[in-house]
């Protein structure tokens, strides 16, 4: 396997080809904010918080879905960069209702641990406080879709890891939303085998286990490596 | 596990007839047939379908999935990403308002509005009844004669909201 050797905020880096821009960084120690992407599953480069500048290029590029090249110079964290994750963030918050006083998620929310890390103290957005419903049609879980950012987490758990796909992204553009079946109920989808893996995969309080109240979503986000390794590797690591 | 010959042979059952008889479903079984079952022909085989049944019905769309093997997830989004692809039946009449610069310049925005006041539904939507769907366009090519309207597929030009109006009250004497 050939090795590429890339520059990331100054740091030389050996990595295998075929490796994305992201784990360069991650090998590198940089830290690099992501929301869509998840250990184990297909990056897809929704929610362009890891967009870095890539020297030569004059876009930005997505470290997640992005090859590390020969002698790549990858800048992560320059002011361009700060401002323009910032904005991507308020934009997340002004477009679902993302309340985290009342969240089951609050303090274990990746979409609040972005906004602090990015240094997001308020929208400069005007919120839009869409309707957008909520099912609790399962019997064990519960799927509110005014948290929901669309990072289409559990889509690709469901579908990549527990193959039932019972979710996919219906509509376009500010009418998406996450579908459960041919839009039923998700307590009526045949597919679904209650294994609560979007429940982990998911970052914000959108999908929860009904009966937990504020605060109270604490996720086992190694559950879905250790089944990817034993499922591919045969390596049961824990 | 079913053995390959009962899979064969219930095959071979769902290709004869649907149950509910619909010749229809024979069309898309031949058309999922040329595209050999393939998932990608998924598009392809949704045309067809708006085309023999108007819409997509939930039936329908669950007779698709089956056939190309896909989620029932997946075939739904895809329906609803693409414009074209309508889950509703439309109504007897439509009336397709033109909403592209030259129009709105000359006041089709108020035509639209007019319309939808006076059906009491808004663009995209069908009345309660059945009979008149309202739909905006973005551009006809038909700036000429700005502002413009489709009835039933004849393009109308230079509408006053008045105009518009008098046609979809026709309608709605039928």
């Amino acid at each position: 396997m050939s090795v590429k050797t890339l520059k990331i905020d100054g740091i030389d880096i050996a990595i295998e080809e075929g490796a994305t821009v992201l784990d360069a960084a991650r090998q590198a120690g940089v830290p690099i904010p992501t929301l869509c992407h998840l250990d184990g599953v297909g990056d897809i480069g929704a929610c362009r918080l890891c967009l870095v500048e890539v020297g030569g290029s004059r876009r930005l590029l997505p470290a997640c879905v992005t090859e590390v090249a020969e002698g790549m110079e990858v800048q992560t964290n320059t002011p361009k960069l700060q401002e323009y994750r910032r904005m991507t963030v308020e934009l997340l918050f002004s477009e679902g209702n993302h309340v985290c006083a009342v969240c089951v998620a609050n303090g274990h929310c990746e979409l609040q641990d972005v906004a602090i890390q990015v240094g997001m103290d308020h929208s400069r957005f005007t919120y839009r406080f869409p309707d957008r419903g909520v099912d609790v049609s399962h019997e064990q879980f519960g799927i509110d879709h005014n948290r929901c950012i669309l990072c289409t987490r559990c889509v690709r758990v469901c579908d990549e890891i527990e193959g039932a796909h019972v979710w996919d992204v219906a509509q376009r553009g500010a009418a998406c939303y996450i579908v459960s079946g041919l839009n039923q109920p998700w307590g009526e989808v045949d597919a679904c085998t209650s294994c609560g893996k979007c429940v982990d995969a998911c970052p914000t309080g959108a999908i929860f286990r009904k009966g937990s109240t504020t605060g109270e979503k604490e996720r086992d986000r190694a559950k879905l490596d250790f089944l990817v390794t034993a499922r591919e590797k045969h390596e049961w690591t824990r | 596990m079913q053995s390959p010959t009962t899979t064969k042979q219930s095959k071979a059952a769902s290709a004869k007839e649907h149950p509910s008889g619909d010749r229809r479903f024979k069309t898309l079984d031949m058309t999922m047939k040329r595209y050999q079952y393939k998932p990608d022909a998924l598009i392809e085989v949704l045309h067809k379908a708006q085309e023999s049944f108007g819409y997509l019905e939930e039936d329908v769309l669950t007779y698709i999935a089956r056939g190309l093997k896909l989620p029932l997830s997946k075939v739904y989004g895809t329906a609803t990403f693409y414009h074209l692809f309508s889950l509703k039946p439309n109504g007897a009449h439509t009336c397709v308002v033109c909403l592209g610069t030259a129009c709105y310049v000359k006041g089709s925005n108020k035509v639209a509005e007019e319309l939808e006041k006076e059906l009491g539904i808004k663009m995209g939507e069908t009345t309660a009844d059945g009979q008149i769907s309202l739909m905006a366009a973005r551009c006809i090519g038909a700036c000429g004669i700005a502002p413009a309207v489709v009835f039933d597929g004849t393009v109308a030009g230079k509408q006053e909201p008045e105009m518009a109006l008098t046609k979809v009250k026709e309608w709605e004497a039928e």
